[in-house]
């Protein structure tokens, strides 16, 4: 079983939902998924021009883990132009804040406000749940 | 208790809807009688703000609870003043049905 992957901290999901190619001849593909913590790597690398280490002490991550991150982002990026295909923000294995909580059991994300009665997971009842926060 | 989940149709064999402030149609479930109703979204057109007006109706309805596949910014900071709880599903092929059988 491979390592559980560590959450990457994202200071600002990004602005849209996706970009789409026009003015071509293909007809729709199939789309490519850039992740909330591929945004951030390409962000706080390139347009906020902060090195590798400081940005992923930003993310929560180490160096190496930033460098495998934004590559991916560049090649979905760069495989997005070549092929003219669609790109969406997908969530991915971020974290935003933390009032968010994630299921153990069936992986559902919720928060729980103050005038909530029981503390489980609305979908499956579980009470095997963490505040995102905990996963870094 | 009241949950909202957005769904594409007005069916309950409905697809479930990703999005919150533009999706098609609410399904209102009565957690106390067990009934389902639906309710068309009258701002999934709207130029901008659907998910702030969504949030001023799911409030106005009673909902404690909404059900989506994700929130844009304003409606996550409006629900959370409201108490409302927000609860994701990353679950594309699933349906209303299935949703509804997994919360009862």
């Amino acid at each position: 079983m491979p390592r559980r992957k560590r959450l990457r901290k994202v200071v600002a999901p990004p602005g849209f939902r996706g970009y789409k190619p026009f003015g071509h001849r293909h007809g729709t593909r199939e789309h490519v998924d850039l992740l909330y913590e591929e945004y951030e790597a390409i962000k706080l690398a390139d347009y906020d021009l902060l090195n590798h280490l400081e940005a992923a002490r930003l993310m929560g991550i180490s160096r190496p883990t930033f460098a495998r991150i934004y590559e991916s982002a560049r090649r979905k990026i760069a495989k997005a132009m070549v092929e003219t295909r669609e790109i969406r923000s997908a969530f991915g294995n971020a974290y935003l804040d933390k009032s968010w909580y994630i299921c153990e059991g069936c992986h559902t994300r919720f928060t729980l406000p103050p005038s909530m009665n029981g503390r489980h997971c609305p979908v499956c009842k579980s009470e095997d749940f963490h505040s995102v926060m905990e996963y870094t | 208790m009241k949950t909202i989940i957005t769904s594409a149709g007005n069916q309950t064999d409905s697809a479930f809807d990703q999005r919150f402030g533009r999706a098609a149609w609410f399904c209102l479930l009565d957690e106390e009688t067990g009934q389902t109703r639906f309710i068309r979204n009258e701002f999934a057109d709207a130029a901008q703000g659907a998910g702030r007006k969504v949030v001023e109706k799911v409030a106005e309805l009673g909902v404690n609870r909404v059900i989506s596949g994700d929130f844009g910014p304003k409606a996550k900071e409006l629900l959370e003043q409201l108490n409302i709880q927000m609860v994701i599903i990353n679950d594309q092929a699933t349906t209303v049905t299935d949703i509804l059988k997994k919360i009862k």
